[in-house]
């Protein structure tokens, strides 16, 4: 991979950061935007400006073309079968909470069990607690192995007749292990259980191909991905998507209704698409996946998951570092830092680390339940993408070694 | 005025590593605010005794970094056996001062260990959990 060639991609590495030049290494949080994305998102903008799927004008079927190509896109970046299976959401948010709303109304019933497990992040896990009050369904957790992984053993275990739905992500956000995904998606259809993933850390990363995972249901975030905020997709099987009822109701997801109280929706993936959409985000969005296959998934798993070897190997004799993740094969490092046998606390040292023009993040990273498991309130995660180098973690290990509970308090005169 | 800042980070050192009067009490004459929705991460609970108009003793805990930690620790020293009153213009200068605002420095002692914390935006609220929580039993002693 030319690192170097798409650096110049990306016109945001140019800025600086307390006063040097910025490493980015906040991808699990989102990922920073190339060029053609910026392009593609100004040109809806300059150029293209109607809205989708109303008017009878050149402009507004130049939008139509743009925005239902994108959706072919999209169905290829993932290889779904049907191109009605890709439906536009605000991002995995709103997908994960739209599948346990609907699949918990029409497909589930008292004592029912969804398995999750404490490595979820909030956004898979708080939907279907909330989607299953109403219903009095209930959430088991599928045990994780001492290194925090999801295992087939381990999955097996919890597996009952009252489980009907198994919601988890295809890559944990904190420890960054990849779940088998394909293996439990064999098991779940033995047993008539529909199988919903996360894949919000796992399509930048990882190549996706819906049908050989054999996935129900399968949501993604197109700002991790090099794309724009605020929008992603809801894959669903198709016989799923055209049985199940949509959350939200108005424009554009309507063929017709009377004062009777009749209505007769849209075919799916529109009935699912009630309102404007973000219309230069599915553009953006569309752009993005483009850029990324350009590079090639398996490219951008290698690259990173060197990045994470090389930073082992240049920390290796730092012992005041403790790493969470050492086997996880992402870009993924999950760590903290000692100070006299003492850890420091999180948000201090990420803090140091910004006052060194170096971007992380500290905390619980969204999945609350994970502490327990990990037995610290908190932690640092550095998470690298394709466009960064090993110059940038040789930063951070350099500062790494600086790091002292004095050196973090300095930070503040 | 330039206080050296060796000093100001001894002070924040200090009680981060020793913290004052960070164990929680069982008594139901204390009143006591969870401050757990502010962040999240820090998670302290602030307890104090208020009787006469006049804070009898002050307590905290929780799992927090160093300047949460060590304010909420600053705090409890600087406010007990204070009035209410007194206590009230105490934590709005120490808020003026976080804001860069004017303050009196001499009612802040220690406290003014936290003057540059807004050099760090992000951290500004690690610098006031505690007195948030602080502010906010004093509003409910009075009954508000
Ligand atoms: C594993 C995982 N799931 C879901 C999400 C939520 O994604 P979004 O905020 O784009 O909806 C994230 C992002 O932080 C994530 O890492």
């Amino acid at each position: 991979m030319e690192t170097n060639k798409i650096r110049e991609d990306f016109p945001i590495l140019k800025r600086t950061m307390s006063g040097k030049p910025v490493v980015y290494f906040d991808n699990g949080a989102t990922t920073l935007k190339p060029q053609p994305v910026i392009d593609a998102i100004t040109n809806y903008y300059t150029y293209l400006g109607a809205n989708a799927h109303r008017g009878d004008y050149e402009m507004s079927g130049q939008v139509d073309d743009a925005f239902e190509g994108a959706r072919k896109t999209a169905q290829k970046f993932l290889n779904a079968k049907h191109v009605e299976e890709i439906v536009f959401t605000s991002g995995s948010s709103m997908g994960l909470n739209e599948i346990a709303i609907m699949v918990t109304r029409q497909y589930l019933k008292e004592g029912d069990v969804i398995l999750s497990d404490e490595s979820e992040h909030a956004s898979s896990y708080l939907p279907w607690l909330q989607a299953g009050k109403e219903k009095g369904t209930k959430i088991d957790f599928i045990p994780l192995d001492e290194e925090g992984k999801i295992t087939i053993e381990n999955f097996k275990k919890v597996l009952t007749d009252q489980v009907k739905v198994v919601a988890l992500a295809m890559v944990s956000n904190v420890l960054g292990f990849t779940a088998p995904i394909k293996e439990m998606a064999k098991i779940c259809h033995e047993r008539g259980i529909l199988l919903v993933v996360d894949g919000a850390q796992s399509t930048p990363h990882l190549p996706i191909d819906v049908q050989d995972l054999d996935v129900d249901f399968y949501v993604l975030s197109a700002h991790k991905m090099c794309g724009p905020t605020g929008v992603g997709v809801m894959y669903g099987k198709k016989k799923y998507l055209d049985e199940l009822q949509p959350v939200f109701y108005g424009g554009e997801s309507n063929a017709r209704y009377n004062k009777c109280g009749d209505l007769i929706l849209k075919e799916s993936p529109l009935k699912f698409e009630s309102g404007t959409q973000p219309i230069e985000g599915v553009i953006g969005m569309a752009a993005a996946m483009k850029y990324i296959d350009s590079i090639g998934k398996e490219n951008i798993h290698e690259y990173e998951v060197e990045l994470k070897k090389y930073f082992l190997e240049q920390t290796k004799d730092l012992e005041n570092l403790i790493v969470y993740n050492r086997n996880a094969e992402s870009g993924i490092v999950t760590f903290n830092m000692k100070d006299k046998g003492q850890l420091i606390f999180a948000q201090d040292v990420a803090s140091f680390l910004n006052t060194q023009g170096i971007a992380v993040r500290s905390g619980q990273h969204c999945a609350k339940l994970l502490p327990d498991i990990l037995q610290v309130p908190a932690t640092i995660r550095a998470s690298f993408y394709f466009y960064n180098t090993k110059e940038e973690v040789d930063r951070l290990v350099a500062a790494l070694k600086e790091v002292t509970l004095e050196n973090c308090v300095d930070i503040f005169f | 005025m330039a206080i050296d800042p060796t000093l100001l980070r001894e002070i924040i050192m200090d009680h981060y590593e020793y913290p004052r009067n960070k164990e929680l009490i069982q008594d139901d004459s204390y009143l006591s605010r969870h401050m757990a929705s502010d962040s999240c991460i820090d998670d302290i609970t602030v307890q104090s005794k208020i009787a006469n108009g006049k804070i009898q003793d002050i307590r905290f805990d929780g799992t927090a970094c160093t300047i949460a930690t060590s304010s909420t620790s600053i705090m409890t020293e600087l406010l007990v056996d204070k009035t209410v009153e007194e206590a009230k213009e105490i934590l709005e200068n120490y808020f003026s001062m976080i804001d860069q605002k004017e303050y009196d420095e001499d009612l802040l002692e220690e406290a003014v260990a936290f003057q540059n914390v807004g050099k760090q935006a992000n951290r500004i609220n690690c610098a006031t959990i505690g007195w948030k929580a602080m502010r906010d039993i004093l509003k409910e002693s009075e009954g508000e």
